[in-house]
């Protein structure tokens, strides 16, 4: 590799976007070379300067207001309500905003994933937000999914299995709009949020801490699945295999 | 869009309901686009304040952005919505450095074009509670040596140091390849070195 090259990619080297091949090869110059050693030390230095500054700017509220007054208001929906959403997604944004931590998770896209699918769930928990179709029939959420999404997701009722089904509803992961299947266990909500992947292996179930959440997630049938909750880990795990077996059952929803 | 609520008429259930009234009413494209859009707001002002350099033009722009994206929220299909969100952002920026650019020919040095920014192009016009993190030494002298940057690798700087987004998320919105994204970083980055270095020289 030459110094010009080295001069490009060492950047893609500090943002955590070189492939391993050539995050070696660059590497390996830097390591015989003086010259491009010191720049990286310098932007490492830049880079961590920047990071441990809060260099973002907070929208006045004011202009949440003006953006807010010219959209059609939702029926049903009270202002108070409409100004908790609001907080609710500064303060989501907050989070995310926390420089050196979104600086270091940031190449991590299933710990970020994980933290969007955390502030879905808190999301829906406000009032009108759980569900768009409210209804204990599979078959009637699961067609409501169709046109709305490229894959609907397998709705299945578990309400004998003890999980009642309570409806569905279009969210947004990442912003990319995804199906939830929302559940309840006595007084849990659980959001079953589903998506499409390329990948076709089964992954087997396994549940995360996030932020004081349970996540399992598993992988079938070139779905991703995603159990959010703040019911217990062994309860969630119920959930899941009982999904699980009852899509096996059905013949993959 | 026909065809897209079968599942009403078909299943007339008791048990079902609607909320917010039918899928394509403007009050449901609403909710929905504050649910997905709002959120960022914050990203998409700070966006704004780097690029137009100026608090009333930067809220000025946000409020455009916003109502743009709602009006285009129906045959928004993807990828993501804050690339999205700023790309229509960096169209209305850019809109507005053309009125700026007609409007004050006697004001060049207001122009994020001119690269060779002999004052500070950064300047805060009051010291409101907003901004006064901002006055602390470093992120002050951070804040300047960026602004001092030159577009289009102000505004690359800018996507990826403050807003974090992948090389990807800012070859969509600046419309160009990776590859052209990579070099102005790289172009950036240098530029902004040979500021930092130099910063720390006179001190000793
Ligand atoms: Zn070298």
């Amino acid at each position: 590799m030459t110094c010009d090259e080295s001069d490009i990619l060492l950047h893609a080297l500090i943002d955590g976007e070189l492939d391993a091949g050539h995050a070696r090869e660059v590497e390996n110059h830097i390591a015989t070379c003086a010259r491009c050693a010191a720049a990286l030390r310098t932007y490492r230095d830049m880079k961590a300067a920047i990071a441990a500054e809060d260099m973002r700017f907070t929208a006045p509220a004011h202009l949440r207001q003006r953006i807010e007054a010219a959209m059609p208001q939702p029926r049903g929906t009270s202002r108070r309500s409409l100004l908790a959403g609001f907080a609710m997604g500064s303060a989501v944004s907050a989070m995310a905003a926390t420089g050196i931590v979104a600086i270091v998770l940031r190449t991590d896209d299933e710990q970020r994933l994980a933290s969007e699918i955390v502030s879905a769930h808190l999301r829906s928990l406000q009032a009108g937000h759980l569900t768009d179709v409210l209804s204990t029939d599979q078959h009637t959420v699961k067609p409501w999914f169709n046109g709305r999404l490229d894959v609907s997701p397998p709705v299945i009722d578990l309400t004998a299995l003890g999980f009642t089904l309570i409806g569905g509803r279009l969210d947004y992961i990442d912003g990319r709009a995804i199906g939830a299947v929302v559940y309840k266990r006595r007084a849990h909500v659980i959001n079953l949020f589903v998506a499409q992947t390329p990948n076709a292996t089964h992954s087997p179930a396994r549940t995360e801490d996030v932020q004081g959440f349970n996540i399992r997630r598993w992988r079938d049938h070139g779905l991703n699945f995603w159990a959010v909750s703040d019911l217990n880990a062994d309860e969630l795990a119920e959930f899941s295999d009982k999904f699980e077996k009852a899509m096996q059952a059905n013949g993959n929803g | 869009m026909p065809g897209q609520r079968p599942a009403a008429r078909a299943h007339p259930a008791a048990n079902t309901t609607m909320l917010f009234g039918s899928p394509g009413d403007d009050q449901t494209k609403a909710r929905r686009f504050r649910d997905a859009a709002l959120p960022y707001l914050d990203d998409v002002y700070t966006v704004a304040r780097y690029l137009l350099r100026d608090p009333a033009d930067a809220e000025d722009a946000v409020q455009e952005c916003y109502l743009r994206a709602l009006k285009h929220f129906d045959t928004y299909r993807g990828p993501a919505i804050k690339p999205w969100l700023l790309a229509i952002l960096r169209n209305v920026c850019h809109a507005e450095f053309t009125r700026r650019a007609r409007s004050a020919a006697t004001a060049i040095d207001d122009l994020p074009e001119s690269g060779e920014a002999t004052a500070p192009l950064w300047q805060e016009t009051e010291d409101t509670p907003e901004t006064q993190a901002l006055q602390k030494r470093d992120a002050n002298s951070i804040q300047r040596m960026i602004a001092a940057l030159p577009e289009p690798f102000h505004e690359t700087f800018v996507l990826r140091e403050i807003q974090n987004l992948s090389y990807r998320e800012i070859a969509e919105i600046v419309d160009a390849p990776v590859g052209t994204v990579m070099s102005r970083l790289a172009r950036a980055r240098a530029m902004l070195r040979s500021a930092w270095l130099a910063e720390e020289e006179p001190s000793r």
